[in-house]
């Protein structure tokens, strides 16, 4: 039975760090734009500052 | 939040790299802006080049799913005016949002999130806990170690009740004032005493604690909660872009001929207005001078953009598309046609607030029933000598062994089985009850323009021009985003012709496109006057002579007509047979034209159909329905029908109405068929009836376990099979739904 006694608070600690891990994705909101996010990935644009030095722009 | 992290990092990056603006003093303001026609992610990277080129600009950050657009900028360089018109002039309509009241149903969507979330972990983990116990029970556990485990449950779930049972106490707080009955009463009743039984005998070192139940309860009827709030204030939102149409500047001319920037509110009827190309009318008026094309969609539905010229009316929140036209003032603020709708759709939504759902039909009925019964037992009890405190915990026994789990999740469970099964097949139900009056539903009526038709133009007579013609005429038309070039493009398309796009297109607003032909001349594509072909020569009776786009060659050659027409939906007739075959009555209510409501009447097999129909013509008819004792189905798209989608039993729109129309409905049509009606209504009546089925099982559960909670029979291990079993059965009864094979 010793073995409950860090079984259980591990068991709890994992959940926990989960829970604070969705409630920080939350609060940082990474829920926010779903639709957009999935476009961002494919966007491998240079920094807005780079682009300006090229030909404007692009459509 | 994700944008401010982002706008710092933003101006961090410009002021290290030394934009022109990186010394600016100034405290850089923020705007939030609607944007209408952001559509796909490739129109969220334009915006955001766009505007990260605009001067004075030091973040943007544009939210596709909100179709908003958060900008930070330097006041002293630049403001919300000029940015709404760069972001015009890169072709997207934008609008000013007032920032104070954005974030207030984007908080309670994130709240609701967060106690789901604690819910959740909780439930998980105390299920963890009981399964042992459980086990314990039929094995050899330890006293010590199964009171551990109950201490250590309730250090759980006695926080997370307090903080995720918030909106269910609330609620019922809130009706219990206004001496009603909801569910969220009974629900926050057992949620209490089973909690509080729970921690009483926990202390006591017995074994009648149910934590699990009460912590999993609370898990599952957020989720329902939850997607409940997050439909709702995705309309909400749309809801207040559109507010935000009707806010804006506009410039105004004095008698003297000196003009003047000022807000849309602060119009007055007289004025003189200005429009330009490209700007929104902010009021209902007369056309003084000029001639425009006006888009009229926000209003109408209609795609094609209508001619005016002087003498015309145009009306509050259509854009003129072409050349700068003056406008004389007949109504302004809040008198336009624009806020009339939405106060009719106000009015209607207030009525519709008055609906009983059926689950609290059923909480109104349950409650009374089971609080006596909890009453007669403890009275019985301490009749029979038990002593009150034995007498309390039967009493309690009862009231949580009937514990509303099963009732609660009998209709949720279904909503959620029906809403996913119409999400995969192309409906999105926006309301929550939505469900429940469509299935009481007996009638029918749509709309015709954006409706039963698919509201876009298309080419009806690509057979009797060539492809040489048509391609030359889709390279020239790839270059507009008129609704008739867009036509021809679609059609280039579908006969398989590589568009070669056409440089150096010059676009005349109101007429056409033209372009330098290569062996000197000019090949156009535009209005009959616009290609110099005189109408009346001779082909009065030609179908040509009705044409409304021509294309003429650059060497001289024989002009090419294109006929259009708005095509009905492929499965408009269909679907209205299959309909009326079932028994439903099938209704046409259109504001065009008598002729041509008639013939697509016709067409698809509506006997009553009515033309000409105003937004208050269309209430009142419904209303004439209604007083026929019938149930109705509204289905329509455009501004003018909203305030009847709203006053409606039910209502319906496809997903390529205004936006306004579609907050009004109770469910979207996605794709181009309307067949995704009679499956909607099929899926209705289903879920009443398995809601129905639902209620009986809770009710059969109940009378074999309330006689033994009575008697004080039932012991700990009885009740926990007891109760999650109900809620498995009913949950379970209610997936069936996502299968089942639906006739009308």
């Amino acid at each position: 039975m010793t073995a409950l006694a860090w079984l259980i608070p591990a068991a709890l600690v994992l959940g926990l760090l989960g829970l604070v891990a969705f409630l920080w994705a939350l609060r940082t909101g990474q829920f926010e734009d779903l639709d957009g996010a999935a476009y961002r990935i494919l966007d491998d644009d240079e920094p807005p500052d780079e682009v300006r030095d090229r030909d404007g722009p692009q459509q | 939040m994700a944008f401010a992290v982002d706008m710092d990092a933003g101006t961090a990056e410009r002021t290290a790299t030394g934009g022109p603006y990186a010394r600016s003093p100034a405290k850089p303001e923020s705007a939030v802006l609607a944007i209408e026609n952001m559509n796909c992610g490739g129109c969220m990277r334009k915006i955001e080049r766009v505007l990260g080129d605009a001067p004075g600009i030091a973040s943007v950050r544009a939210n596709l799913s909100a179709k908003r657009v958060t900008v930070a900028f330097d006041p002293q360089h630049t403001g919300t005016e000029t940015i709404i018109q760069t972001l015009g002039e890169a072709g997207f309509r934008a609008a000013d949002l007032a920032y104070d009241n954005l974030n207030d149903s984007d908080r309670a969507d994130r709240d609701l999130l967060r106690r789901l979330a604690v819910a959740g972990f909780a439930a998980a983990n105390i299920m963890l806990l009981s399964v042992s116990v459980w086990a314990g029970l039929a094995s050899d556990m330890d006293a010590e170690i199964q009171s551990l485990f109950h201490w250590l449950s309730a250090l759980i779930a006695l926080p997370t009740v307090a903080y995720s049972g918030q909106p269910f106490f609330r609620s019922a707080a809130t009706a219990l004032k206004a001496w009603r009955l909801n569910m969220d009463v009974p629900i926050s009743l057992a949620l209490l005493l089973a909690t509080g039984m729970s921690l009483v005998q926990t202390i006591r070192g017995t074994e009648h604690v149910y934590f699990d139940a009460s912590v999993s309860l609370v898990f599952f009827l957020l989720i329902g909660r939850y997607l409940d709030q997050s439909l709702r204030s995705r309309a909400k939102g749309a809801a207040q872009n559109l507010i935000g149409m009707k806010s804006g500047w506009a410039t105004v001319v004095a008698d003297d001929g000196t003009t003047e920037r000022m807000p849309a509110r602060a119009l007055l009827p007289g004025m003189r207005v200005l429009v330009a190309a490209g700007e929104r009318i902010f009021v209902d008026g007369v056309i003084q001078s000029g001639k425009a094309d006006i888009d009229e969609q926000l209003i109408t539905g209609e795609s094609v953009p209508r001619s005016a010229a002087d003498g015309d009316r145009v009306f509050a929140g259509t854009v003129c598309l072409t050349a700068p036209i003056e406008v004389k003032a007949t109504a302004a603020d809040n008198d336009t046609l624009l806020s009339e709708i939405t106060r009719l759709m106000e009015t209607a939504e207030q009525n519709k607030g008055r609906y009983v759902r059926l689950a609290d039909k059923a909480a109104a009925f349950y409650a009374p029933v089971v609080h006596t019964l909890g009453l007669v037992t403890f009275l019985g009890w301490m009749w029979v000598g038990a002593g009150w405190e034995a007498a309390l915990i039967t009493a309690i026994s009862v009231l949580i062994i009937t514990c509303p789990c099963a009732l609660a999740l009998a209709v949720p469970a279904v909503q959620v089985a029906a809403t996913s099964r119409l999400f995969n097949r192309g409906v999105i139900m926006t309301a929550a009850d939505g469900l429940e009056r469509l299935s009481e539903i007996d009638t029918i009526v749509f709309d015709k323009t954006g409706t039963l038709t698919r509201g876009m133009p298309e080419l009806t007579n690509g057979d009797e021009i060539s492809e040489g013609t048509l391609s030359a005429a889709a390279a020239l038309a790839n270059k507009s985003r008129h609704p008739y070039a867009q036509a021809v493009v679609r059609a280039a398309e579908a006969r398989g012709l590589r568009i070669v796009p056409a440089d150096e297109v010059f676009e005349a607003p109101g007429a056409g496109l033209s372009r330098r032909g290569s062996g000197g001349g000019e090949e156009r594509l535009g209005s009959a006057d616009w290609c110099g072909i005189d109408l009346d020569s001779g082909m009065a009776d030609d179908a040509r002579a009705t044409a409304s786009l021509w294309y003429r060659p650059a060497g001289g050659g024989a002009a090419a007509a294109f006929l259009f027409v708005d095509a009905l939906r492929a499965d408009a007739a269909d679907t209205v047979a299959a309909l009326r075959s079932a028994g439903f009555g099938v209704v046409l209510l259109s504001g065009d034209q008598e002729a041509a409501v008639k013939s697509a009447a016709e067409t698809v097999g509506i006997q009553d159909w009515f033309a000409r129909q105003r937004p208050d013509k269309k209430i009142h008819q419904l209303k004439r329905l209604e007083a026929e004792g019938r149930c109705v189905l509204m289905v329509g798209d455009g501004l003018n029908d909203a305030p009847a989608l709203a006053a409606a039993h039910a209502s319906m729109s496809p997903a390529s109405a205004v936006e306004v129309s579609q907050i009004a409905s109770d469910g979207i049509i996605q794709g181009q068929r309307l067949a995704p009606v009679i499956e909607t209504i099929a899926v209705a009546r289903r879920t009443r009836r398995m809601s129905l089925q639902n209620f009986a099982i809770a009710a059969a559960y109940n009378a074999i376990c309330i006689p033994l909670a009575m008697a004080g029979f039932v012991t700990p291990l009885i009740a926990a099979i007891a109760m999650s079993a109900s809620s498995i059965v009913v949950t379970a009864n209610a997936l069936r739904l996502t299968t089942a094979k639906l006739e009308l």
